[in-house]
Parts: structure tokens; C-alpha cells; sequence
């Protein structure tokens, strides 16, 4: 049900994010879906692939920081008001959002968006409740 | 110019010698008695204060280091009860601890004759208004320059440091004859007075500026900016503080004050003493004060004496300014900052993981500048910015608050931090000095 999301530290300078994502199109890791967080002084990248373990082992062999996280991926109908009606139901349920972006490619299924919440499984039974589609994990890798 | 105490300031060295030994005795004699460490470190070595005749026998005594005073915290060296203590100060240790000096009446009586000496020096009498923009406080600098100036009866502005167009207006509307602040300070003014314009509103005559190294070039721009004569002061808490040693109208090196204060060059490996004119490891006796004395203290700064005759009369030593230290201090904004702290601070917030690090000291319109880059660990890393954030933060408060003083923390990617021989440089000082 979780998707495997991972982070990498990425000081802000310039040609890192180049080297990183270069490191992954390298060793055949496809990206399905990605966001960077930034600041001042570094960013976080979040990217759903398609072979975690390997981009795992890839980043740390090349000495970054890599951190995996579970995050919540749904597909929602792609037409206005289609996000907001998921979110609508995640605030009726008093569930808040620590960020969110959207997946590269399209989909059948819909839109595709990430979501990390501090309560993953009441997030999920909340979604379901309100007929939005949870993608299985399998499924957002492949994207 | 006028001496101040010109029956010792310009005393025959013979004189000299012959006063520095009578109170070397005594001071031994008195810290055997009372100070515990002193006695313990003389039994080690088999001596006994009758063993000391003179300073020929200076030598022989053992060293006494800033660790002392972070073991004994606080009080554990004084030479005399609390009660004859009238005053505290304080500065920073190498490890987050301060380190605490006292003074009695009379301890703080010898002080102000110090810096009326470089008042005098500098040409200043009880007809000049002193501007001490120094910081008051455990700081010796504010204190110290003031009892000076009210030592010589000019009239004490004791303004403090900061606040620039205050110190400016003041300058003008009170009449500042003598300003005492940091050289990066006095700089600092004299971009600010240029920019406002109103230099020829100044009845600046002379500065004595000290408590952090600055170069010749740094004295041309400051004496033609503030239109004055500027002078080194040289001093440390550990000692007395600001007047240990002063400029006088020749500008070139700064005496000791002898009567009070031995000085000694050693080979800071060795600690042989090393002859005279010869660089090496300042060491300092206190042979006149009571309340916290210290035989043959290592300053850990590097510089060489003087003993020629100078032109203005004055028979004690120059010393010259010192080009480095035997440790790895810093002196950052006029504050003494050692690595050890800063890697205290990244233990304590990295939890019992030190994250490798490099500090990087500056200096930008004439005010240094302190950044900490910080390796990036999968100990501190978390996927949200807001924990990123907070550790930044984190790092910063600590630093602020066991260094008082403000620095940059950059988190960077690891193994980015060079290492020579598997052990990381800790410190890059782009700072252009001496």
C-alpha cells in the first residue's frame, strides 16, 4: 500500500541535482515521479523510481544521503475538482498534509499525486471511504 | 608627550631588575602560602620559594597554563580570601566553560595605572573626553579603558559598543578627543563618518585600539579616515587585561609594563627560554597582583621582544605584535573562539556523532565573519525541511550562545570537506593579517 519514496540531500551548489539525477539515468533508473524541496542554503529531493533498492545502493555508493520514506500515492479524476475533492475528504477528517506533488507521466487511472501525511493509515481508510483511488506500490513504480 | 609615571616608566633597567626581583620573591613567597596548585607544581620540581633570589632564577619555575583555570573554576587560584575580592571578569575557555579572573582594590588600582600610562602615551591628559566604545562588561575591555581614562581625570564617555550613529553624534556633540574600541570597529566608524560626511566635525585626536591582531595597512586607513593617530593596546584577562603592554607616540611595538609584568619568550616545544629578540611563545609573571596571580603564564601568542632603547624615554620592553599563536585560537570579532567549542556544540546537537565540519573565518567590510559548514549525515538528514531547518537552527542558538557571537551554518554534502591524510583541515582563515 506504501510507496517507497526516496530523499537525497542536495546542497545547494551548482551541478549536484545534474549529478544525481545523472547517476540514476546512468544506471537505467527510470523516475516516476519527483519534487524538490528547496531553501536558502539546500534541498530535498523526493523521487519515486523505478528500482528503489538500486538507486539506494547507486546514491550511497556515490556518498550522498539518501533516506527512504513511506508515502501514500492516489490517482485522482483529472478534470477540475478532481484534487480537491481528496483533499476536502483528508480535512473533514482532520488529516493534514506534510507535502505533496504530482507524478511525470500520465495515467489511465487519472492524475497521479504523492502524499505524506504523520497518519499514513487513516489517511488511506479515509481516501477509500470517499471511492479514491490508493495506488498499490507496484503500480507506482512502474509508471 | 608626557609620561605618566616617568620615575618607572623610564626607571634604569638595572632598577628595573632589581624591583622586578624584590617582587618576584614576595609574589612566590605568598602563592606558595596560598595557592594550592603553585605548591603542588613547586614540590614536583623540588623548590621552595627560597630557592628564588631574582628574576635570574625566573626560569626555573614552572608554567602555569589556561587549563589551570578551567580545573580550579571558578575561584580555585585565587591568592586571596572573597572578601578582598572587589571584582570579577570573565572570557571564554576553550571548551564552552568560561574562565574567571578577580581583582582586589589595589589589583584594579594597578590596572587603571596600565592604561593611564597608554592615555598619557597617546598624548592624552585630564583635558580629553575618551570615548570607550569597547564593550562593558565580563569583557576587560570596556572596564578597563574606562578606569584609565578616569585615572588620568579626562572626562570617560563610557558609551559601550554598538550603535554607530549614536557612537558618531556622540563623537560630535560631546567632543571625543580619544576613542578606545576594536580596530575592525574603528574602521567600521571611519566608513560610517566618511559616508555621512562629517569628519571635519570630529575633534578626534588619537585611538587605542585592541583586543583582536590588525595589520600596518589596517593603521593607515583607520588614521586617515578618523583623521587621529591609532595605537596598538595589548592585553589579556588572564594577566589584567587591556594595558598589559601599549603603543606610545613611536608606534612601534608596545612596552610592557615591567614593574608589573614579566615577560619571556619561549620555545613552546621545549619551553627553553630563548634570547632576546628571538620569536617564540609569550609567557607572562604577575609580580604585583594579589588577588589572582599567575607565575610564567602561557599566553600561547607568538611574538618576539624588543629590548633597545626607544625614543620616547622609556626604558621597558617592546613587544611586537603578535603574528600567530601556539594554539589553534581564533580571534573572531575581537572574542577568542576555539575549534574544540564549535565541535562541542555539533556533538551536542548531532548526539553523540560529531559531523565532520570546517570553519571558514572571513572578513567583509572590515568585520569578520564566521561560517561553519556542516556535513550532511544520515544521522541529521530527514526527508521534511522544517527538521533540516531546525537543526540549522539549533546549531546556530548553540553557537551564539557559547561563543557569544553569530555565525553562518551551511549544511553541505558529505565527504565534501577536504581531507589531508584522513584527518580533516577544521579551520580556513581568509583573513589577510600581518
Amino acid at each position: 500500500m506504501y510507496v517507497k519514496q526516496i530523499s537525497v540531500f542536495v546542497e545547494n551548489k551548482f551541478g549536484h541535482l545534474e549529478e544525481i539525477i545523472g547517476l540514476l539515468g546512468k544506471n537505467g533508473i527510470d523516475i516516476s515521479a519527483l519534487s524538490l524541496a528547496d531553501t536558502t542554503d539546500f534541498g530535498i529531493l523526493r523521487m519515486i523510481v523505478s528500482d528503489t533498492e538500486k538507486a539506494l545502493t547507486v546514491l550511497k555508493e556515490a556518498g550522498t544521503i539518501v533516506k527512504v520514506t513511506e508515502v501514500i500515492a492516489i490517482a485522482v479524476k483529472d478534470a477540475a475538482g478532481g484534487l480537491a475533492k481528496a483533499l476536502h475528504c483528508l480535512k473533514e477528517a482532520g488529516i493534514s498534509i506534510e507535502y505533496l506533488y504530482a507524478f511525470i507521466g500520465k495515467s489511465d487511472l487519472g492524475a497521479l499525486v504523492v502524499l505524506r501525511t504523520e497518519t499514513p493509515e487513516e489517511a488511506i481508510k479515509t481516501l477509500r471511504e470517499n471511492n479514491i483511488m490508493v495506488l498499490m506500490a507496484e503500480q507506482a513504480y512502474r509508471l | 608627550m608626557a609620561i605618566y609615571q616617568k620615575e618607572i616608566e623610564c626607571m634604569e633597567r638595572s632598577e628595573l631588575e632589581k624591583l622586578q626581583s624584590e617582587r618576584l620573591v614576595w609574589q612566590v613567597k605568598r602563592m606558595y602560602e596560598r595557592v594550592e596548585l603553585f605548591r603542588k607544581r613547586m614540590d614536583e620540581k623540588g623548590l621552595k620559594p627560597e630557592d628564588i633570589h631574582g628574576i635570574e632564577d625566573l626560569h626555573k619555575l614552572p608554567f602555569s597554563y589556561k587549563q589551570d583555570l578551567r580545573d580550579y573554576y571558578p575561584y580555585g587560584l585565587f591568592a586571596v580570601p572573597m572578601t578582598e575580592i572587589v571584582r570579577v571578569h570573565a572570557s571564554s575557555g576553550t571548551t564552552g566553560k568560561q574562565i574567571v579572573v578577580g581583582y582586589t582594590e589595589k589589583d584594579l588600582d594597578m590596572w587603571s595605572q596600565c592604561m593611564a600610562r597608554q592615555l598619557y602615551a597617546v598624548g592624552a591628559n585630564e583635558d580629553d573626553f575618551v570615548q570607550v566604545a569597547y564593550g562593558y562588561g565580563l569583557f576587560t575591555g570596556g572596564l578597563g579603558a574606562h578606569a584609565g581614562a578616569q585615572k588620568i581625570g579626562a572626562t570617560v564617555i563610557p558609551i559601550s559598543s554598538g550603535n554607530t550613529q549614536r557612537q558618531i553624534q556622540t563623537m560630535i556633540d560631546f567632543g571625543s578627543t580619544i576613542l578606545c574600541c576594536t580596530p575592525s570597529y574603528a574602521m567600521y566608524l571611519g566608513e560610517a563618518i566618511e559616508e555621512m560626511g562629517v569628519k571635519d566635525q570630529l575633534k578626534l585626536k588619537a585611538g587605542i585600539f585592541g583586543a583582536e591582531p590588525w595589520t600596518e595597512d589596517m593603521r593607515q586607513v583607520i588614521e586617515e579616515k578618523l583623521n587621529i593617530k591609532a595605537h596598538d593596546v595589548y592585553g589579556l584577562s588572564e594577566i589584567m587585561g587591556p594595558g598589559v603592554s601599549y603603543e606610545c607616540e613611536e608606534q612601534h611595538g608596545m612596552h610592557v609594563c615591567e614593574d608589573m609584568f614579566i615577560p619571556e619568550i619561549i620555545d613552546p616545544d621545549t619551553g627553553e627560554v630563548l634570547p632576546a629578540g628571538a620569536s617564540g611563545e609569550l609567557v607572562f609573571t604577575t609580580i604585583t597582583k594579589e588577588g589572582f596571580p599567575l607565575i610564567r603564564y602561557r599566553t600561547r601568542d607568538i611574538c618576539s621582544l624588543n629590548y633597545e632603547k626607544c625614543a620616547c624615554g622609556r626604558t621597558h620592553v617592546r613587544m611586537n605584535k603578535p603574528t600567530g599563536r601556539s594554539d589553534d585560537m581564533l580571534i573572531i570579532r575581537g572574542v577568542n573562539v576555539f575549534p574544540s567549542q564549535i565541535e562541542e556544540v555539533l556533538l551536542r546537537v548531532g548526539g553523540e556523532i560529531t559531523p565532520n565540519y570546517l570553519i571558514i573565518v572571513g572578513r567583509e567590510n572590515n568585520t569578520d565573519t564566521l561560517e561553519v559548514q556542516v556535513e550532511m549525515s544520515e544521522h541529521l538528514f530527514a526527508d521534511d525541511v522544517k527538521s533540516i531547518e531546525k537543526i540549522e537552527r539549533t546549531i546556530k542558538e548553540q553557537l551564539r550562545s557559547v561563543l557569544g557571537l553569530g555565525a553562518k551554518v551551511t549544511l553541505v554534502n558529505p565527504k565534501s570537506i577536504v581531507r589531508s591524510e584522513g584527518k580533516a583541515k577544521r579551520v580556513i582563515d581568509n583573513r589577510k593579517l600581518v
